[in-house]
This record gives structure tokens, C-alpha cells and sequence, in this order.
């Protein structure tokens, strides 16, 4: 990770060339007024109207009016506000745990002493290229129909039926999906950090007689402490938007069992009629955001301060 | 990560072609571990499962199907792909997919690099130090927040279209494309630049003859991401195409499953359709794809 992006490289003195020539920075603007203008109106703008709708009663269509902070309100005593809440954290926790270590360890294996390395690591990569919603319709099959007729035939009960179609069991299937899906990209990440690591630091390792979970433990994790963190950041905030996967697997369902807050906002905001609603919904959940990426950040800088 | 580290990374990263053909001239000096190579392929398995029981299904009639599907079809009902062309209109969501695929690759590798170029050339300047956090601030908030006024934005603006999804992919991707072109365009000497415009060069000149074509590695990168975000995409589709003839792939399968979900066999030979294309470009330039993708992470 670059940390000096921030920086100005030339402090204080612009480059000779720029200082003659004064017309060079209107230049510049020219490239960046047209990014900078269809960003406030396609990123800046819906954020904003998004939070004046978040105070109207506004149904996605006809008349309105301002009901002041009562969505908000609404919102704190709704369960299915909360239910969607209780899934979506559950299910990004749970999910970004067991995509790191898997991909970590899928990682470290594909970078050890192993034959056929390009090949496996191509296969490992498949699954990053294709849609997700596509992948869980197939899943979807395997949960409601292959798994129950292998589980009969070993004679496992609890298994017999889908575990899509009891609402206690079905935020695995969808657990499964986006693991299965997003470890892909996480073995690539972590594999590049492996290969930052120098060769030397493991044969002087293992000359001193280290066991290979000391080296995993002095060596590798410290080393590829940036990527652990970008691997974590990115994973919680992609499977905090998880949508895709309950679409293909669930519906949301049995009932709202795997509603997730993006299914929520877009049933509610488009077939509901709840758009001022749901829009007061997205602002809280923006927050949310916010508040967990920092804290995140945080605590994962100060872990990776002190190696 | 340390100066020497990136470097080193780099070299490796960015020009994978020395290297892979090292890695299989070179003779391993070290011992293969077997049982970790089975090990791994035991896990490569639960990747390919998936596959094959996409492509088994989508050759069986309806009869042929129970049990735990993962059996071989009896004999292969080609029938099934012809019956998931038409029903799903084929061609032309692929044509949709394709269009907003090539559009938004191109348009955002233009674009963004541009932008990327006088950002980072000016970061010391308050206003383009100002427009690099504003752009990046933008990661931290996730399209479900916007989702509904951004929908009725583009409907208002005629942009509900495939222009629309074009648009919406370029500039939503500008805060990630911003922050890896950034990085890597600072690590490009400015002496070069420098050269040229005491030789009376225009900026833009510089930018499009000297920048532009050193970006390359980094424009990989940034349209490889581009293209699996957009063809794989299904929220924007979803809400912003109005028209059903403006249908992509991934929505088309959305709306079959609706209509059809109980034929398994079409409805996969639809599936199978559908990821056929990039898994084809996968295959021959996989090497290129997954340096790529290591390249954006390092940066």
C-alpha cells in the first residue's frame, strides 16, 4: 500500500515547467471539471435529495410532505428494520471470517512447494469472473436438490431437506455462496503479498529451527499485515451490500429470514411504496458504514503499527 | 510496505511473462510437496462441482434429472440451448452485455486516467488535494444509499437506458480507478514530462503521448476490474434499465427464473450461455487477468 499518495511529493515548489508556464493548471481543470461534474450529479446529488426525502412521507410516486425526523422515528421501533440489521451483520461477520481464512490459507498453500501452481491458481480464480446472481441459482439447486438426495442416501437426516427452507438455516446456504464467490479474489490479494515476502527470511527461519506455524506467525502474517487489512476492510464492506446472493438463493426468505438492509431498501423503496422510508433507512446505514470502516481502520492500523 | 519490497513486487507483478516463463524452465530445486499439491487440488474440486454440475444439467431432459444431479446425462439434449436462446433472447442481451461491457471499459480507462493525471500532477495544489478526498470519501458509501434517487435521477434524465448504465459505471468507479492511477502515475518521473513541455509540448500532449501509454500495466488493471464489474453486474441493471429490450445477461436470467424456474435443464443451458463468454476470454488470458488483478492490490 502506498501511504505517501497524501503527500505532496515536491513540497512547497511546483516543478520548473509548471511555474513558467501559467496556463498548465487551467489545463487541468479542463480534465477534471467534466469527472467532477457528472460525479455531483450522479454520486453527490442522490445522496442529498436521498437525505431531503428521508423527511417526506413520499411514496415513489404522487404527492408528499415533510414529516420532519417521524421515518426516522418509525425506523427505530420497525422489526423488520432490525431483522434486516441482525442478518446483515451476522451474515457479513460470519462471511468476512471465513473468507480470510480461507483464502489465506488456500494462499499460503498455493505458494508453498507444490506442483501444476499456475493451473490451480487460474481454477481458484474462476469463480471472481462470473455473476453472482448466476452462480446462485446453481447453488440454489445444489442446496434444494443435491444435497438432500446425498444426505438420504448417507443417511444423514438433519440434511434431508434444503437448508434454504428453514429460516434458522438458510443465512448458511447464503454464507456458502458469497465464500465460495469471494474467496477467489481474496487468495489473489493475499497471494501477491506472499510473494513480497523473501525467500531468505524462511530458510534463515527454518536454519534457527522454526516450526512452520512459528514462520506463519513471525514471519508471513507480519508480513503481509497491508493485505490482511485491505482484505478485511473490502470483504465486511461487500457483504454488508450483500444483494446478489439472497436474490438467487432466498428471496429474502423463508419469510424475512435473510432480508438483507440492500434487499430491504430496494422491496421497500420500489415495490412498497415506502421510498421516503427506505431513504431515511439508507442514511442510517450510511452512518453505519462510516462508523465501522473507521473503527476497522483503527483498530487494524494499530495492529499493524505494532509488528 | 518499504521502497524496496514494492519494487521488487513490482518487477515481479508487472511484467508477468519473464517471469512465468522462468517459473517453468527453471528446474525446481526444492522438493514437490505432493500431498499439499493433492490437497489443493481436493479444493480446486469444490470450484469445479459447481461447473460441472451446470454443464451436466444444462444436456438432461426434465426425466433425467433426481437424485443428486450430479449423475451424467443419458444422452444430451442439445434441444435445451436452442429452447434458452429464444426464451431468454439471447442475443440481444449479449449484445446489451457486450455494448455496456466495451462502453464502460473504454470510457472509463479514457476518463479516468485523465482525471487521475492532473490529480496527482497537482495534489500540492488545495483545490485537487480537496477533489482527491472527495472522490475517495465517495468508497465509503455503498449504491443501496443512493439506489432510489439515483433511479428516479436517470429515468428523469432519459439515461435508463444502456448509455445510462455506461455512464453510471464509469463514474461510480472513478474513486477505486482514481486511487490505484494515482499511486502509480506519482511513481512516474516527472522529468519526462518535463523534457517535453520545455519543448513546447501542450499538456494534453504529454498527457495522451508520453502518460497514457506508460499507464499501460495500470490500464489493464483498471479495465480487467471494469469489465467483470459491469458484465457480471446485476443491481444497476436491475434498477435502472426500464425497457426489457435494454435486458444484460445477468437480468435476463433474473427475469427466465421468474417466468420459467421450474425447467432446470433450459434454465441452466441459459446459465451456461450466459458465463460462456468471459470464461472463454478467461481461459486463454488467464495469466494476464490474474496479474492484473495482484497489480491493483499492490498498489
Amino acid at each position: 500500500m502506498s501511504t505517501d499518495v497524501s503527500r505532496p511529493a515536491r513540497r512547497g515548489t511546483p516543478p520548473p515547467a509548471m511555474r513558467q508556464d501559467r496556463r498548465v493548471p487551467r489545463v487541468f481543470y479542463l480534465m477534471v471539471l467534466p469527472a467532477v461534474a457528472l460525479f455531483a450529479v450522479f454520486h453527490t446529488l442522490p445522496l442529498l435529495t436521498g437525505m431531503f426525502f428521508s423527511l417526506t412521507n413520499y411514496a415513489g410516486y404522487g404527492e408528499w410532505s415533510f414529516v420532519g425526523l417521524q421515518n426516522y422515528v418509525n425506523l427505530f421501533g420497525d422489526d423488520r428494520i432490525y431483522n434486516a440489521y441482525g442478518f446483515t451483520f451476522l451474515f457479513a461477520i460470519v462471511s468476512t471470517i471465513a473468507v480470510n481464512i480461507i483464502a489465506l490459507a488456500v494462499a499460503i498453500a498455493l505458494n508453498g512447494r507444490i506442483r501444476f501452481k499456475t493451473g490451480f491458481r487460474g481454477i481458484f480464480f474462476i469463480p471472481n469472473i462470473l455473476s453472482i446472481l448466476i452462480v446462485g441459482y446453481v447453488f440454489n439447486y445444489v442446496f434444494s436438490n443435491s444435497v438432500p438426495a446425498i444426505a438420504e442416501a448417507l443417511g444423514i437426516t438433519s440434511l434431508t431437506t434444503s437448508i434454504l427452507a428453514s429460516p434458522d438455516t438458510a443465512w448458511i446456504g447464503v454464507v456458502i455462496l458469497s465464500v465460495w464467490q469471494a474467496a477467489a479474489f481474496n487468495i489473489i490479494i493475499y497471494l501477491a503479498g506472499l510473494q513480497t515476502i523473501p525467500t531468505e527470511l524462511y530458510e534463515a527461519a527454518a536454519l534457527d529451527g522454526a516450526t512452520p506455524w512459528k514462520q506463519f506467525t513471525s514471519i508471513t502474517f507480519p508480513m503481509i499485515g497491508a493485505f490482511f487489512t485491505i482484505n478485511m476492510v473490502l470483504s465486511l464492506k461487500n457483504f454488508l451490500q450483500v444483494f446478489d446472493q439472497i436474490i438467487s438463493l432466498t428471496a429474502g426468505g423463508p419469510g424475512t429470514s435473510t432480508e438483507s438492509i440492500s434487499v430491504l431498501i430496494y422491496r421497500g423503496g420500489f415495490q412498497g411504496g415506502e421510498y421516503g422510508y427506505q431513504t431515511a433507512n439508507a442514511v442510517i446505514y450510511l452512518f453505519v458504514i462510516i462508523a465501522i470502516s473507521f473503527i476497522q481502520l483503527r483498530i487494524l492500523q494499530r495492529r499493524e503499527a505494532s509488528f | 510496505m518499504t521502497a524496496t519490497s514494492q519494487s521488487a513486487g513490482r518487477r515481479v507483478l508487472a511484467d508477468p511473462r519473464p517471469d512465468d516463463v522462468k517459473q517453468i524452465h527453471r528446474p525446481d530445486r526444492r522438493q514437490v510437496n505432493w500431498w499439499l499439491t493433492a490437497l489443493v487440488a481436493v479444493c480446486a474440486f469444490t470450484i469445479l462441482i459447481p461447473l460441472y454440475l451446470t454443464v451436466v444439467t444444462a444436456l438432461k431432459t426434465p426425466d433425467q434429472l433426481g437424485g443428486t444431479g450430479f449423475g451424467l446425462p443419458t444422452s444430451a439434449r442439445w434441444q435445451n440451448f436452442a429452447e434458452a436462446w429464444t426464451l431468454t433472447s439471447f442475443p440481444r442481451a449479449l449484445l446489451n452485455t457486450g455494448l455496456v461491457t466495451v462502453g464502460a471499459v473504454l470510457l472509463t480507462l479514457l476518463t479516468n486516467s485523465m482525471v487521475a493525471y492532473a490529480i496527482a500532477r497537482n495534489l500540492h495544489r488545495r483545490f485537487f488535494k480537496g477533489l482527491y478526498l472527495y472522490f475517495i470519501a465517495a468508497l465509503f458509501v455503498p449504491f443501496p444509499i443512493i439506489m432510489l434517487p439515483v433511479v428516479k435521477q436517470t429515468a428523469i434524465l432519459g439515461l435508463d437506458n444502456q448509455l445510462g448504465l455506461i455512464l453510471l459505471y464509469t463514474v461510480y468507479g472513478l474513486s477505486f480507478n482514481i486511487f490505484v492511477y494515482v499511486a502509480y502515475i506519482r511513481s512516474i518521473p516527472l522529468e519526462l514530462e518535463e523534457a517535453a513541455l520545455t519543448d513546447g509540448a501542450t499538456t494534453w500532449t504529454v498527457f495522451w503521448r508520453i502518460i497514457f501509454p506508460l499507464l499501460g500495466p495500470m490500464n489493464a488493471t483498471v479495465g480487467i476490474l471494469t469489465c467483470l464489474w459491469a458484465w457480471n453486474d446485476f443491481m444497476l441493471p436491475l434498477v435502472i434499465l426500464s425497457d426489457p429490450s435494454a435486458q444484460t445477461l445477468p437480468l435476463a436470467q433474473f427475469i427466465f427464473q421468474g417466468q420459467f424456474n421450474t425447467n432446470y435443464p433450459v434454465a441452466f443451458a441459459s446459465y451456461l450461455m450466459a458465463m460462456a463468454p468471459l470464461l472463454i476470454v478467461y481461459i486463454f488470458a488467464q495469466r494476464w487477468v490474474i496479474s492484473g488483478v495482484m497489480r491493483g492490490s499492490s498498489k
